[in-house]
């Protein structure tokens, strides 16, 4: 039924296995203080060496000239955060970011939601629906930039078959400087929306029926119903699937740095500032100035979350 | 570092088929009902036009692949991508190290967690609230913010292209103890007080009481993490150069070249990797969407 996984460590000796019999809770007290810790402690200790360790370890880095080389590093105190400051590849990769975001957050949540609201109404082929709409979102992502690299070929590739097949044009869509990142946000919406719909769908199933039903009677039709029932009621979902879709989106990476074969797509034009990070520290192996643009990346993470933060609770209490 | 010897249970325990969810009761199809289910069902053919294109182009003999027009369903269909590319070995190697690795990194993740949040939700000690508060802080760390110094550090740990290298760091995901935590919140005193009573230790407790009663939360953590182990890219890509080694995301990725032009096998490599998990999803489709939604929204 449940949970086997932890049976195992179930040997592992348990210290206290005195009886509380009859005592109120202050007298476990001592023997509590020692339970907790040691429960903790597995967890704690891979937390302080995979978490707290590079953490600490990548903010002194950004202060010294430390390479991959395996050169003896130097303290150069603030240089590449002044060299960072300056460079416009920094400026630039952080900009792809942010409009791959804002290209990406509207549709992931309004098709996450559309496709919500339809799979609700049409209760019979829910089960077809949910996996066409999901199973995307199971796919690793190399399958994803397989699969899209071979549909945005130029010549024989599926979408310029149709667009050519239909008298348009034909597009270059991953080789030209003006769409690669557009072709990549589309292939995201399509690789990604099924988790954002899943928590839409969770979210509609929590609301009664009988809301609609008295809506009905009361004449209003379905986009009336959508606008003054469902939407509103979504405020909540809304909310967070747009805090959670815009910090996926911040962290891009993947399907950019395979769908371009590491290139960072035409003149650049594809590499968001994770990109920029990689290639600073493993390609041109220099970790120390890859660790500063990695602590300006979190900065830029954390202002975001504070803000949606800010604004999700300012919200709740207004209402 | 030796590989670990076949760890057993994979994660999908299967949960307790969850409480139907009571379905709108309609009587007549509306006008509006079946226009939804029509659009509903183009949109999802829409969504599966690349996947049934990969599926399609995967069963061409590769001169057809780069047919102008393009012709959807193949002249003659082989199975000779098929065959090449298991011939090469690879996809199998790689289809192993991540079940191998994402077993690891579940497996590990729900005994750690669960023992963690069983010590935040149950039991007192001085410091509690204080590391609980430095794990929630942890949640706001973007692990790619980690990739390169982690990536040092496991060359000084001598981690670089191990199984234990790829794992552990994906274990540290504070996030799934509040999921627990909050769980084990709300099972009421007095089922623990009375196995407390009957002498059992906390460990006894959590293993015998505690997590029988979690099943549900336990298989939705497992699922969520699976996924994400098993999709991981960026620090599995980081942490192995050696393609024996390489998981699913990571060898597809970086031997995309070793397939060259040909489409039929890179389509064919595709459709192998994303097997596994859309067939479990086919399988067990209620447990994984009440799993990812449940983990998901935190």
């Amino acid at each position: 039924m449940t949970a086997p996984p932890t049976a195992g460590q179930a040997s592992r000796s348990d210290p206290h296995g005195t009886s509380a019999t009859g005592s109120p809770p202050r007298r476990a007290r001592s023997r509590a203080d020692l339970a907790g810790p040691a429960l903790a402690l597995p967890f704690a200790l891979l937390f302080a060496v995979f978490l707290l360790w590079p953490l600490g370890a990548g903010l002194w880095t950004s202060f010294t000239d430390r390479s991959l080389t395996g050169a003896a590093p130097s303290f150069v105190g603030l240089d590449n955060w002044a060299e960072m400051a300056a460079d416009p590849m920094v400026w630039r990769s952080l900009w792809t970011t942010l409009l791959f975001t804002l290209m990406t957050t509207p549709p992931l949540v309004a098709v996450a939601l559309l496709m919500a609201v339809l799979t609700q109404r049409a209760v019979r082929v829910g089960w077809f629906l949910r996996f066409s709409f999901f199973s995307p979102f199971l796919l690793p992502v190399a399958v994803v930039s397989l699969i899209w690299v071979w549909i945005y070929q130029p010549g024989f590739g599926m979408l310029n078959g149709v667009l050519t097949g239909a008298g348009l044009p034909e597009v270059n869509w991953l080789g030209d400087e003006g769409t690669v990142l557009l072709a990549i946000a589309g292939t995201t919406v399509w690789w990604t929306v099924g988790f954002n719909y899943l928590l839409y769908l969770a979210a509609l199933q929590g609301i009664p029926g009988q809301v609609y039903e008295a809506a009905s009677l009361d004449g209003a039709g379905a986009w009336q119903r959508f606008r003054r029932i469902t939407l509103p009621l979504l405020n909540r979902t809304t909310a967070i699937v747009v805090l959670l879709q815009m910090v996926a989106s911040l962290k891009l990476f993947d399907q950019a740095y395979l769908m371009t074969n590491g290139s960072g797509g035409p003149d650049y034009a594809a590499r968001p500032i994770i990109g920029y990070i990689f290639d600073s520290g493993f390609t041109n192996l220099r970790i120390g100035y890859s660790s500063a643009i990695s602590y300006l990346f979190f900065a830029v993470i954390i202002a975001v979350s504070v803000l949606q933060f800010w604004l999700f609770t300012r919200k709740e209490n207004t209402a | 570092m030796s590989a670990p010897t076949a760890t057993p249970a994979p994660a999908a325990a299967p949960a307790p088929a969850p409480a139907a969810a009571a379905p709108r009761r309609r009587r007549r199809i509306s006008p509006t009902g079946a226009a939804a289910t029509v659009s509903a069902l183009v949109l999802a053919v829409l969504w599966l036009l690349p996947l049934v294109w990969a599926l399609l182009t995967s069963f061409k003999p590769e001169a057809e692949t780069t047919a102008v027009p393009i012709r959807w369903l193949p002249i003659e269909p082989t199975v000779e991508a098929y065959r090449q590319v298991i011939a090469r070995g690879d996809i199998q190697q790689w289809l192993l190290n991540s079940t191998v690795i994402s077993t690891l990194v579940t497996v590990l993740t729900l005994v750690l967690c669960a023992l963690a949040a069983y010590a935040f939700s149950r039991t007192s000690f001085r410091g509690r609230n204080a590391l609980l508060l430095l794990f929630i802080a942890g949640i706001m760390v973007p692990p790619q913010v980690l990739i390169v110094p982690l990536f040092d550090q496991m060359r000084l740990l001598g981690m670089v292209d191990t199984y234990w290298g790829v794992a552990l760091p994906q274990v540290v995901a504070p996030v799934m103890i509040f999921i627990l935590k909050r769980f084990f919140d709300a099972i009421p005193h007095d089922y623990l007080e009375a196995a407390h009573l009957d002498g059992a230790g906390h460990l006894r407790v959590l293993v015998s009481v505690v997590l029988p009663m979690s099943g549900p939360i336990l298989a939705a953590v497992g699922i969520f993490t699976f996924v994400q182990a098993w999709n991981n890219f960026l620090w599995p890509f980081v942490a192995t150069t050696d393609p024996a080694l390489m998981t699913v995301p990571v060898g597809l990725g970086t031997v995309q070249g070793a397939y060259g032009i040909q489409y039929a096998q890179q389509m064919a490599a595709a459709v192998l990797g994303a097997a596994p998990l859309i067939a479990v999803f086919m399988l067990f489709q209620r447990q994984i969407v009440k799993g990812v939604t449940d983990a998901g929204l935190k």
